[in-house]
């Protein structure tokens, strides 16, 4: 029987009200069905951190109220498991936070996965650490050291499932594993089962952005056009047991799903096509097809499997300094020219007015930014329109905060000290957190489940195996 | 390549389209053409050599190309590009995500032949 995977979230601030005709879509069918809710990225990881290095109470997705009151009483009511690692840096403290949310809707029997293990700062230092490949900076010093966290694959959350779990909270979990978990607690796939680990895997990956494989984050005016972007309907992935997959969306929503969108999100963040490395299977994307048996409806198949890797990679957090962003604004005649003046004002103050060491950047947005490099060099090589709008960002990081406090002021004293007519000023800073890689062994991952509340040694009486 | 009587010159964008990813300091772009027929102009004019020259100002250390035949596409890999990551950057964009659109300004010339 097809197993329905839906996707309430993709990333730490998604639109909260997107899981509600997704849900709907699932009762509509009436198939067994699980929602995922992905909010936790390289990004987010590290800005959970840092919130509950400043309370203890928080660093768990800020969000969770929003993304899950909508939806709660009816999954529960409709045995729709939710799964999301929206647990981030205090799996614990957002496992509170679903209980209390369960009692509000009548529901305080609720039974609640936590999953454990990710989090392996305490034991950092006594285990083999090999850096990821991609990674080329220094392991950072332990002084400087925040969290490490490994990505955990699907094995602890079907254990969740098997206890009989209705909300499974994790922190650091592989994305697509969110996905694969229920769909190995309800067709008891084995671990062996490389091809079809891969293909949900596969759904996994194709689900966990939300709408970017639905028609987000893939609208170009006049070359790809999609429908009704304002309420993009996010993915449902059917599943059959034998691993075949098919990408659709809840009816009388926005976007679309075409072998474009599905084809685009495919490669999301794959490096080698035919190695795709997650914990729980090595995906092979070398013969994947990709195609559309109907509105709304891609087929993905000839996705194969090997055997997972030895290693877990490992996201390490650490304390970088602090950086600080301002900005001002130039329209109108000769613009080009006054912003201009006002960065070459603003670099010979920093040259005598900041240490040697702040690194800094200089924008002109409206004519190079996001494109050029640290050092300018499109903007040195790329005429300006003189009559336009444009706006002069310096960006800069040290490890004291002074240092980013007085170089950010000397912007904002351009108001009055540098050229005419600049305005709109902003500027911020706070502190950075550096985030680096590396790869440890499974024997030094100690990954499990527990039903959060319950006793331990009453766990097995709550177990309901497969829903 | 300069233009003559049976090439035009066009943007990249025109023939194909593209998302970017990230992860620590790599940067991957999917590129497919929006044709299946302009996959072998994609494969013989997006080179690693091209896209390394188009990205040098980034501070790119190595260009890995896989072609993609069955999906009319190939996924292009990019390190150090990033100049600090998500995390680490002083660019507005740390991710990269915008660069896809970068890629997407190459120049490609198009045997008139395979215009529509």
């Amino acid at each position: 029987m097809t197993f329905l995977l839906g996707s309430g979230a993709g990333f730490s601030g998604d639109r909260t009200d997107a899981a509600i005709p997704v849900v709907a879509e699932l009762i509509r069918r009436g198939q067994p069905a699980a929602l995922l809710f992905e909010t936790l990225g390289e990004r987010t990881l590290a800005a959970a951190h840092r919130a509950r290095h400043d309370d203890p109470d928080a660093g768990f997705e800020p969000l969770l109220d929003e993304l899950l009151e909508p939806v709660l009483d009816d999954c529960l009511a409709n045995g729709i498991a939710i799964l999301g690692n929206f647990g981030a840096a205090n799996p614990a403290g957002a496992c509170e936070r679903v209980k209390l949310l369960a009692e509000q809707a009548g529901r305080a029997d609720i039974r609640i996965g936590h999953v454990q293990g990710d989090d392996i700062r305490s034991r950092l230092s006594r285990i083999d650490l090999q850096r990821w490949e991609g990674e080329s900076g220094e392991m950072p010093g332990e002084e400087a050291l925040i969290s490490a966290n490994v990505y955990l694959g699907a094995a602890p959350l079907v254990e969740a499932l098997a206890l009989g779990a209705e909300v499974v909270v994790t922190g650091r979990v592989a994305d697509p594993s969110l996905f694969l978990a229920p769909l190995m607690h309800h067709f008891g796939w084995a671990w062996n089962d490389w091809d079809r680990l891969a293909a949900g895997t596969m759904a996994g990956h194709l689900g966990e952005c939300g709408s970017q494989v639905s028609g987000g984050y893939f609208a170009d005016p006049g070359l790809k056009d999609v429908p009704d972007l304002a309420t993009v309907g996010y993915p449902i992935i059917e599943v059959e047991e034998d691993g075949s997959l098919v990408v659709t969306k809840p009816p009388d929503t926005g976007g679309c799903v075409t072998e474009r969108t599905v084809k685009e999100q495919l490669l999301y963040e794959v490096h080698d096509p035919s190695g795709y490395l997650t914990p729980d299977v090595i995906v092979d994307l070398s013969g994947v097809r990709v195609r559309e048996i109907g509105p709304d409806r891609v087929a993905v198949s000839g996705i194969r499997g090997r055997p997972a890797p030895e290693r877990l990679k490992t996201t390490v957090c650490y304390a970088g300094g602090w950086q600080g962003e301002a900005e001002i604004s130039y329209a109108g005649p000769n613009a080009f020219g006054r912003a201009r003046l006002a960065a070459e004002v603003l670099r010979e103050r920093l040259t005598f007015r900041a240490p040697s060491e702040l690194r800094s950047r200089f924008d002109i947005i409206g004519h190079t930014s996001v494109f050029d490099s640290d050092t300018g060099d499109l903007q040195r090589h790329t005429a300006g329109q003189e009559n336009g709008d444009y706006r002069l960002r310096l960006a800069v990081g040290h490890p004291e905060r002074r240092w980013v406090e007085r170089a950010t002021q000397e912007l904002l004293a351009l108001y009055c000290a540098g050229p005419a007519g600049g305005g709109g000023v902003r500027r911020q800073f706070q502190r950075r957190i550096c985030t680096a890689s590396y790869l440890v062994k499974r024997s030094d991952v100690e990954a499990f489940a527990t039903l959060y509340g319950t006793p331990l040694n009453d766990q097995r009486s709550h177990g309901h195996g497969a829903q | 390549m300069a233009p003559s009587d049976d090439v035009n010159m066009i943007s990249l964008h025109r023939l194909a389209h593209a998302r970017a990813g990230d992860k620590g300091e790599r940067l991957n772009l999917a590129l497919f053409a929006y044709d299946p027929r302009h996959y072998e102009i994609l494969l013989a004019q997006v080179t690693e050599g091209r896209v390394q020259a188009l990205f040098a100002h980034r501070g790119v250390s190595q260009v890995r190309r896989y072609p993609l035949p069955g999906l009319a596409g190939m996924n292009l890999v990019l390190d150090d590009v990033l100049q600090g990551g998500v995390n680490g950057a002083l660019n507005l964009d740390g991710h990269g995500k915008t660069l896809s659109f970068l890629l997407l300004g190459m120049e490609i010339a198009l045997p008139t032949v395979l215009e529509e």
